[in-house]
């Protein structure tokens, strides 16, 4: 249950990696080689980071001829969202709660 | 701590409440009266004051929050830290919650901003995620009983 949003959370965590992500969300479909064009690491280190995303569930590959081609999947962030959302349920809560009070509350 | 804000998100919740300023920042500042819509608590409106709010530990939470106040302006803004606790302090949640309150025509629009949120905070993830699911499960329950 805990290891998806772990994993996806040590993968956010990486700034290279989170580089690689917005960049794939940003731009489209890419190559191993066109990111690692821009990426400032070399082309091994890219194909590990991609790994890494595309076990969080953040990227998708597609095998064309000799060349694989990644694209983002933004609703792998799903857990993130999740996550802040909780506080927004909880703050949401306790405003109810505040309101409650004030209309009990004398001047 | 000293890294820059650029990878953290913010939570807002706004909403418009037809009472005096005064009364609000009351129920804002006041520790008996804060207990009774967040959390028990030793909070003074004094900067610099640390203080802590205390729920209910559970499995992966301690229930408890450290906090200090960092503004005070009377009706109009109050800011304090929100960060996680003893052993999960280390790794965990440091965030800061702002309130500002604006007069409008009807009331008072009430704002609360929750800052500092970090992709990389995962220790906490695993605490928040559980521990506030459970909470507000908790709070559903008990609201429900009052009515």
């Amino acid at each position: 249950m805990q290891t998806v949003p772990d994993q996806l959370f040590k993968t956010l965590a990486d700034p290279t990696r989170r580089a690689i992500f917005e960049r794939l969300v940003r731009d489209g479909e890419q190559t191993v080689r066109a990111l690692t064009d821009r990426a400032g690491v070399s082309q091994p280190a890219v194909s590990k980071h991609l790994g890494v995303l595309k076990l969080a569930g953040l990227v998708r590959d597609r095998p064309e001829g000799r060349s694989v081609h990644y694209s983002a999947e933004p609703q792998g962030l799903a857990p993130l969202i999740d996550w802040m959302s909780l506080y927004g349920a909880f703050w949401r809560d306790r405003f109810d709660r505040l309101e409650a009070l004030l209309n009990r509350m004398d001047q | 701590m000293t890294k820059p804000a650029a990878a953290t998100r913010s939570l807002v919740v706004e909403r418009e409440m037809p009472h005096p300023p005064e009364k609000i920042w009351r129920a804002l500042t006041e520790g008996p009266l804060i207990e009774e819509w967040l959390m028990k608590n030793d909070f003074q409106p004094v900067v610099g004051h640390r203080f802590n709010f205390r729920a209910t530990p559970m499995p992966h939470w301690n229930g408890v929050t450290d906090c200090q106040v960092l503004v005070v302006e009377p009706n109009e803004r109050l800011s304090y830290s929100w960060n996680a606790s003893g052993e999960e302090a280390a790794g965990g949640l440091k965030t800061v919650v702002t309130w500002t309150l604006t007069p409008t025509k009807g009331g008072v629009l009430v704002r609360m901003e929750q800052s500092g949120f970090r992709p990389e905070d995962e220790a906490n993830y695993q605490g928040a995620n559980y521990g506030w699911q459970r909470f507000v499960g908790g709070l559903e329950r008990v609201a429900a009983a009052l009515d």
